[in-house]
């Protein structure tokens, strides 16, 4: 737990997260996960709250990635119960970009055919279906001509495109695994205001992985810091800097403590295992 | 060789039709053993132009796309069901790689005496090679297909069968293609090989032995030269159809 830390930070147990942040979204209740010999996850709960970016750091192998699968139904975990607001994943409209847009994406179909893919398992008329990415268009501002095949844009055009996809169906909880990663600075920078002006946008509960702390904090309402296997919640840490933020926010104050505090706590998990 | 542009893959040509001009002049073998280029070149013009090698050159051209159309019947729906499920490839996949590994030449006496010496039994036994080429291909493309991109249609939520229909096929695609590629080359040695030996009186193998036996040499290249333009083109023409329709292959 965070001794000391700067009182603006809610250190809070594992499993309770903030009053402050609202109902709960996500409830995990029991969830166990081994492969093999390593076991990720034993008995771990957890609530994620309604419209708010939440991001999970901490240390390789430690099961951030896992944590989405499992919620996302990627992963069949060993044990324990997920709801999406009392319900099912299978009753719930959710989103999920994956780290690998180039394997994400179908290169057999133009960018535009891949975004209206997933509206082809919903029961939507073909005219809402064209409004719905017409509009998805033009919030987002995005200028790439979606005619072309994803395999004739740049890695973070293709990222776009996979978002969109994500995004089209109108998603009450979209999942990010390590979404920028793959992309040079430059773009990251960019794809991050894109992502936070579409969440103040949208406030679609959203769950980040992330191996970027800086990232993680930047984009972030609540950091989660997960130890390692089995994981816990090491500290869960609210960030209340105002939207939008900008490049100057990284080198504000409140930032960089909190930044720091993630980073302590980070350490002293890794150091712990 | 760039100064050469688009002709430099015609030098190798030119060059290997030099060598043999030379061969021929210098009698480096029996002239009636090597006519030269020029020869056959009439041979192969006489014998397109209303000759008995058209007739044959269309004869070998029809059992071998019969039997490469048999082979992705059977080939294709038969990788995709082994290359869907692990465990059933895995209890297969012994079987089909020694059939894959015998020599289809070897069968021809067994399909002989079930079928007898017909044109059935040439187009059975091209077939039977060239599907298991395709099949082992076709299996081997849907197991690879990219985990992410199957995943990514789970969480759209694609079913089982979507999954299969709208990734596994497209995914396996290219492969296939690397099937029906080495299909066709294996389809048509075997057609010529029928051609020459089980009691045949057409068809491009059938010419070459026939003209061998008769001596008329420039009429026997003319007929290697015609079967082997005629493996380059399935070659291309399946090269031409994947560029066309897999446009995402290699990218």
């Amino acid at each position: 737990m965070a001794e000391g830390a700067p009182a603006n930070l809610l250190a809070t147990g594992a499993s309770s997260p903030p009053a402050a942040a609202g109902e709960a979204h996500i409830t995990i209740r029991g969830l166990s996960k081994a492969f093999g010999e390593a076991v990720i996850y034993d008995g771990f709960d957890l609530d994620i709250p309604r419209g708010r970016f939440v991001s999970v750091f901490g240390p390789n192998g430690c099961g951030k990635s896992t944590l989405i699968n499992l919620v996302a139904g990627l992963l069949e975990p060993d044990a324990g119960t997920i709801r999406f607001g009392g319900k099912r994943l299978r009753d719930t409209n959710f989103g999920y970009v994956f780290q690998n847009y180039r394997e994400a994406l179908f290169p057999w179909m133009r960018s535009i055919d891949n975004i209206r893919y997933p509206l082809k398992f919903r029961d939507i008329p073909r005219a809402e279906r064209n409004a719905r990415v017409e509009r998805l268009v033009d919030r987002l501002g995005v200028t790439l001509d979606l005619a072309k095949y994803p395999y004739q844009l740049s890695g973070g055009q293709q990222q776009l495109v996979s978002i969109m996809r994500s995004l089209v169906i109108e998603p009450e909880v979209l999942f990010l695994d390590e979404p920028f990663s793959a992309l040079d600075y430059e773009m990251t920078l960019f794809m991050r205001d894109q992502l936070q002006a579409l969440f103040m946008d949208t406030q679609t509960t959203m769950v980040f992985v992330s191996h970027d702390l800086e990232e993680a904090v930047y984009l972030a309402d609540d950091v989660m810091l997960l130890s390692r296997g089995p994981a816990e919640v090491a500290d869960y840490v609210t960030v209340g800097i105002a939207r939008p933020r900008t490049a100057a926010t990284i080198s504000e104050g409140e930032f960089v403590r909190i930044k720091a505090h993630c980073l302590d706590v980070f350490q002293k998990t890794v150091r712990g295992a | 060789m760039d100064r050469f542009g688009p002709f430099t893959p015609l030098i190798g040509v030119v060059g290997l039709l030099i060598v043999w001009q030379c061969a021929y002049w210098v009698e480096v073998v029996d002239r009636v053993l090597l006519p030269s280029p020029g020869a056959m070149f009439a041979a192969v013009w006489h014998g397109m132009t209303g000759g008995q090698l058209l007739i044959d050159f269309f004869r070998t051209i029809e059992r071998t796309a019969l039997s490469i159309l048999y082979a992705g019947i059977v080939g294709i729906p038969l990788g995709i069901m082994l290359g869907s499920s692990i465990p059933l490839y895995r209890s297969v996949e012994f079987v089909v790689d020694f059939f894959r590994s015998t020599p289809a030449s070897a069968v021809f006496p067994l399909f002989l005496a079930i079928s007898g010496p017909g044109d059935a039994t040439k187009i059975q036994v091209a077939t039977f090679g060239a599907s298991l080429v395709i099949l082992f291909n076709v299996a081997y493309g849907v197991m690879n297909a990219r985990k992410t991109r199957l995943q990514a249609a789970q969480v759209m939520g694609a079913s089982r069968l979507r999954v299969l229909t709208d990734v596994m096929l497209f995914e396996s695609l290219p492969q296939t293609f690397v099937g029906l590629r080495n299909g066709v080359s294996l389809a048509l040695i075997i057609v010529i090989v029928a051609e020459m030996f089980i009691g045949s009186v057409d068809g491009l193998g059938h010419n070459v032995l026939d003209n061998q036996m008769l001596f008329e040499m420039p009429r026997m290249y003319a007929a290697i030269f015609v079967a082997g333009a005629l493996g380059y083109g399935f070659n291309l023409m399946f090269l031409l159809i994947e560029r066309r329709y897999v446009h995402w292959s290699g990218r």
